[in-house]
């Protein structure tokens, strides 16, 4: 039997929660203050996952980057790997939120979405209205 | 120069600027302008593609950006009418008259007036000589919202071996960026004996990416010719004084400053509004009202939120106080009662209030506690606080009816 204590990152309240496994299975978990926590600490310990935030650069955009997120958390392990294969794809302008840049990245069952409009310029940099 | 009036001006088109303003356009004041700095609305919000924002106030887990496009769709959709690259250069204050702001923009100089005017400029950032460090004066420090200007919306990478002075959420957040972008983060130095930032920061930005946490560490000096090469550290005792001895140096090639904030209260000082020495910002009432009837103020640069949410929440009751006060409705009493920090509390937000409504007060505990009472002394209640840290703002909802029990003063104190 193993003791694990972790910090639950769903929220800002920050749970201080125990858990013991054993051949790397959970066998209880303690500190959480909602089902949340619960669930945020069994995938923790036998499968951790992110929700990565990246930038894509943009080509005749307002700014040369947009940024970025996965739809749902991937494995963290992968991290790396998927900001890597973005970093080679150059998306063109104008961009709305929610854009789709790559579906199912690395067969994560996550898509790669927009999360900032990049409106379309002859130049750029400072513009006004 | 031209002139031109207005029912509210609204100064500062960050998170709580845009609720203010078109809050005030769902309450139904009529001319509401919102001047802004910036080429666009959002203030911070759109260099901040972190997720974690609005779970409080949109119940969903959105990025800065996305937050900010959610409060700017509101802002056009109201009718708010939006300057943007205007910068305030003086703001003016008569009695009788309400407000005047001079607004420098590529049309020139406008001379604007309204009744009354809600101020929400945020803070600016502390930097290297504020917080004592000595040196060479090479290429590469730069401050936490400079770096992640630089990277987030313009896509340059700062540095390759990062050192970051400060462990506050921003120093945190901006850490896990940096090494996700690929560089290296050598060590957060935290001159505390406790990180800065929130307890899941400190899991998900630093010990994902094995960044090492200096605790009770400070940066001396900074050395460099041209561009930064080392860092020199040392521990610090319990007073904050270096340690001789402990000295050791870290080769990197940029530092980056996250030391904390500083409200941008240039303008209303120069007004008169009175400036509380432990917030930085204005004094305010139960309003968020300062000490010049028709001004208020909300957000950062009232108060340094965590939350964006609460910020939100500030720009919120700012509109309706501004309703109010155009209709001549806003009740002040003869004598404010005052809200006191008191034992080991760093200050309450707002100062003043009435006892006459439920009011929602802002405080921070000044050292980290694992279990403590916040006591209201004068009304003799205990408030159960579990895991008090000076990086986690207390949000308490007092109602009337026990507010309207105190005589004068109302200290916060934390008790155990």
């Amino acid at each position: 039997m193993t003791k694990r204590s972790l910090t639950c990152i769903i929220c800002p309240l920050g749970c201080k929660i125990e858990v013991e496994l054993s051949d790397g299975k959970v066998f209880n978990i303690e500190g959480n203050a909602c089902d949340r926590g619960l669930s945020y600490a069994k995938e923790e310990c036998t499968s951790p996952k992110r929700v990565l935030t990246t930038l894509v650069r943009v080509k005749g955009g307002l700014l040369p980057v947009t940024s970025v997120k996965t739809t749902k958390p991937i494995p963290k392990a992968l991290i790396f790997t998927v900001q890597k294969e973005l970093s080679s794809i150059v998306l063109e302008a104008p961009l709305d939120i929610g854009n789709v840049v790559m579906r199912n990245i690395l067969d994560t069952g996550a898509d790669v979405v927009v999360t900032r409009s990049i409106k379309k310029v002859q130049n750029y940099g400072f513009v006004l209205p | 120069m031209k002139r031109r009036s207005a029912d509210v001006i609204v100064i500062g088109g960050g998170p709580s600027g845009m609720a203010a303003a078109y809050s005030c356009r769902e309450e139904g004041v009529g001319a509401v302008l919102l001047i802004e700095r910036e080429g666009m609305l959002g203030g911070i919000l759109p260099q901040c593609i972190h997720p974690g924002f609005g779970l409080l106030e949109m119940n969903e887990d959105l990025t800065g950006p996305e937050f900010a496009d959610r409060l700017e769709k509101r802002v056009r959709d109201l009718g708010v009418e939006v300057l943007l690259g205007s910068f305030t250069a003086k703001l003016s204050y008569d009695i009788g008259h309400g407000t005047s702001v001079e607004c420098i923009s590529q049309r020139g100089i406008e001379v604007i007036e309204a009744p009354c005017l809600i101020y929400s400029t945020g803070c600016r950032e502390r930097h290297a000589f504020e917080i004592g460090i000595v040196g060479d004066r090479p290429s590469g420090v730069l401050t936490a919202g400079t770096a992640q200007s630089l990277m987030d919306l313009h896509g340059l990478l700062p540095g390759k071996e990062i050192v970051v002075v400060g462990s506050g959420d921003i120093g945190l957040i901006m850490s896990r960026r940096f090494a996700i972008e690929g560089a290296h983060v050598k060590a957060v130095v935290e001159i505390l004996p406790y990180p800065g930032g929130l307890t899941r920061n400190i899991a998900q930005c630093l010990e994902d990416f094995e960044i090492p946490l200096l605790l009770s560490h400070a940066v001396l000096e900074i050395r460099g010719k041209g561009r930064v090469e080392s860092v020199v550290i040392c521990k610090v005792d319990e007073m904050q004084v270096p340690i001789s001895g402990t000295e050791r140096e870290i080769k990197c090639d940029t530092v980056v400053i996250a030391a904390g904030l500083v409200p941008e209260v240039g303008l209303l000082e120069k007004a008169g509004v009175r400036i509380e020495p432990e917030t930085g910002g204005p004094m305010v009432n139960e309003f968020l009202e300062t000490s010049l009837p028709g001004v208020f103020a909300c957000g950062n640069v009232l108060v340094v939120n965590d939350l964006v949410d609460h910020a939100v929440e500030q720009g919120k009751l700012c509109a309706k106080s501004v309703k109010s006060f155009i209709d001549g409705l806003l009740q002040r009493p003869t004598t404010w009662k005052k809200s006191i920090p008191g034992k080991d509390i760093r200050y309450v937000v707002p100062h003043l209030f009435s006892g006459e409504r439920d009011n929602i007060f802002y405080t921070r505990v000044r050292t980290p506690k694992a279990k403590c009472g916040l006591l209201l002394k004068e009304l003799s209640k205990e408030i159960c606080i579990i895991g008090a840290k000076p990086s986690e703002m207390i949000r308490l909802n007092i109602k009337k009816d026990l507010l309207s029990e105190v005589k004068d003063n109302l200290t916060f104190e934390v008790h155990g």
